[in-house]
């Protein structure tokens, strides 16, 4: 006994450390990570690249023979499309859901729900790429009469797939947050469930679940191999929705293997890593303070 | 408390060797290589995607012809091949395309840092130029056989033909085909009469060497092309595409495309791909296919490239959908058809 307690002394120290280590690696591992990325680009951004043609010219043109072009407006575009049409279909379902399996649904279907939704975020994202690649593909061509079925309405319904889980597990948590009181006080006034739901809870939730349509956007931005498959891979602004169009996240996945290392076109993939990387901080930034803003209330 | 955490430290240690365990697994490849050079030979083989079906088959027919090789193959691209042998990663890459002066010349010049290094010192510039000549620094280069570059329409597309300025009308930046109609062709499956072209992503030599025999050095493809991943891909989506126009090896058609005759200029004979055509150079779009090693190869590996270039390796490029070299033994790196 007096000897498991000199241990115990001796080992306490090592596990808090151990432990104090695990938290603040998360923060070491960011920082890391940037630095590395940014250390590659840098030496293009700093001296060469022409930020007013980096941001509004659309020609991709990394490879050219006779004339080198960096403008990824176009991809751009295609990452915003994409986005922000899987926002527009994941976000009413992501929230609905939430709300559904928070407030109407029985105890039992609850977790079985808890678990699909769950199932749903662990399908890898290459096996998404397949369907949309295979499966949505000749459906989109057949039913909307595109010319051609990998674009953005394709690449934006396999993100909105992909980020619902995101949505309805956060959204679930922040109504689950708001005190039972609130839902007391509303029944007691005599409210209908429904009235209860977007009188008292959302409003209350309302930071909590920008927050979960947040991530949504951020899991959206930073996806890769599924709409590199299913947007078609297309430099162009698109037209309309059945347009095929490409990403930041796609043109670095299939052009990084085979820029030399050092090269412009090399350091310019990792300036679009940059951007990137800017863009989902800031998005994961914004549910960040969304999210201490509840707590302040 | 005390006694709480101390109980843990067996479930600690265990997850402390179970990581230990995990990374030993994943640095095990290293220590694999080491030891096979007592049991099984392995040869890493790894570049063009238009060759990986043929080299993967090669690779198979030969674990028969010799037992105490095994030849792993790769994709990714010839450039990718080509880099994986400069980095000295490969024994053999594969290229669809001549390996570029500036890829010789890296080659060249990350030996001599190697050498640098093993030195502890810097080169002296004789020795530097010396280490330049020699031979065992230069990629070798070896053609195995041509691919015929077809160009693809889906099976009900109407279109037979199609000529190199239509191709370039539809494929170059400054090209202005892009309906289906302006090339005389009624695409009934495809009702707005859009081409959608299909092409490659910019790391594939058969992007590198359409982009150099149709659309002329120095030009740039169009913007929007639907860039695909692997010469599969192009074919298969090409099949489920009414509207679309690919390019791709003649050995990956389809039942659900069509192969077009290509014509030089409007006017002339259109040919389709095939092996004749190929050899007798009537057929515009072939290249050759090359391998290279890094300096004279090692026994094992010239005994592969030997059986490639006989008969049953030749055989296996035919079966694959290629061309082999003419039966005169052609090692020379002379080009069909064009230039």
């Amino acid at each position: 006994m007096p000897n498991q307690r000199r241990l115990g002394t001796l080992t306490e120290p090592i596990i808090e450390g151990l432990i104090r280590f695990c938290g603040i690696s998360a923060i070491l591992f960011v920082i890391g990570i940037f630095f590395f990325v940014f250390r590659e680009g840098a030496d293009f951004l700093i001296h060469k690249l022409n930020l007013k043609e980096f941001f509004t010219s659309q020609e991709w043109y990394p490879d050219s023979p006779s004339n080198k072009r960096y403008g990824v407006l176009a991809l751009l575009a295609g990452t915003a499309s994409v986005t922000i049409l899987a926002m527009l279909i994941a976000v009413p379902f992501g929230l609905g859901a939430a709300i559904f399996i928070s407030e109407f649904c029985n105890r039992r279907f609850k977790e079985t729900f808890k678990i699909v939704i769950e199932l749903l975020a662990a399908i890898p994202s290459v096996v998404w790429g397949f369907i949309g690649l295979t499966v949505m593909n000749p459906l989109i061509i057949d039913l909307f009469g595109a010319p051609i079925g990998l674009n953005v309405l394709n690449g934006g319904i396999i993100l909105a797939l992909m980020s619902v889980p995101i949505i309805v597990s956060i959204g679930e948590d922040s109504l689950k947050a708001v005190p039972d009181s609130y839902r007391e006080a509303a029944l007691a006034l005599g409210v209908t469930k429904w009235q209860m739901v977007y009188r008292v809870l959302v409003p209350a939730a309302k930071n909590g679940l920008l927050a979960a349509a947040l991530l949504g956007v951020g899991r959206a931005v930073g996806e890769t191999i599924a709409v590199l498959m299913a947007t078609g891979h297309a430099v162009q602004i698109p037209d309309s929705f059945l347009d095929p169009v490409r990403t930041l996240t796609a043109t670095i996945a299939a052009e990084l293997g085979e820029a030399p290392v050092r090269s412009d076109h090399y350091q310019v993939l990792f300036i679009i890593g940059i951007l990137l990387f800017s863009i989902t901080f800031m998005v994961n930034l914004i549910a960040d303070l969304a999210v201490k803003g509840i707590r302040k209330k | 408390m005390f006694q709480k955490t101390f109980r843990k430290i067996p479930t600690l240690l265990t997850l402390v060797a179970l990581a230990a365990f995990i990374l030993q697994l994943g640095c095990g490849k290293k220590d694999e290589n080491a030891g096979a050079t007592t049991e099984k030979i392995s040869l890493q083989n790894q570049g063009s995607d238009t060759m990986v079906n043929l080299a993967q088959a090669w690779a198979e027919a030969y674990a028969e012809v010799d037992s105490a090789v095994s030849v792993e193959v790769s994709g990714g691209g010839s450039g990718t091949g080509i880099a994986a042998l400069i980095n000295g990663t490969v024994d053999v890459a594969n290229s669809s395309r001549k390996i570029e002066k500036a890829e010789k010349d890296s080659v060249v010049s990350r030996r001599i840092k190697d050498i640098e290094k093993k030195l502890g010192r810097n080169m002296e510039p004789n020795e530097r130029a010396q280490a330049r000549q020699d031979t065992a620094n230069k990629p070798q280069e070896y053609m195995v056989g041509y691919d015929a570059l077809a160009v693809f329409v889906h099976k009900d597309n109407p279109m037979e033909e199609i000529t190199y300025e239509q191709l370039a009308a539809i494929y170059s930046a400054e090209g202005k085909t892009t309906k289906w109609s302006e090339l005389g062709v009624k695409n009934a499956g495809c009702p707005n009469d859009e081409i959608i072209r299909i092409s490659r992503q910019n790391n594939s030599g058969t992007y590198h060497y359409f982009r150099e025999a149709i659309l002329g050095k120095g030009h740039d493809f169009k913007l929007g092309s639907v860039d695909m991943n692997g010469s599969k891909d192009v074919v298969e989506l090409v099949s489920k595409t009414p509207c679309a126009i690919g390019y791709s090896g003649m050995g990956y058609a389809t039942a659900g495309v069509k192969i077009l005759r290509v014509a030089k200029k409007a006017g002339d004979t259109a040919y389709a791909p095939s092996i004749e055509t190929t050899l007798n150079r009537t057929y515009p779009i072939a290249r050759p296919l090359y391998m290279y090693t890094l300096g004279e190869p090692n026994a094992h590996v010239k005994k592969y490239l030997d059986w490639i270039h006989a008969e049953a390796g030749q055989q296996i490029v035919k079966e694959s959908g290629y061309v082999p070299l003419p039966k005169d033994g052609a090692m020379s790196g002379e080009t069909p058809a064009q230039e």
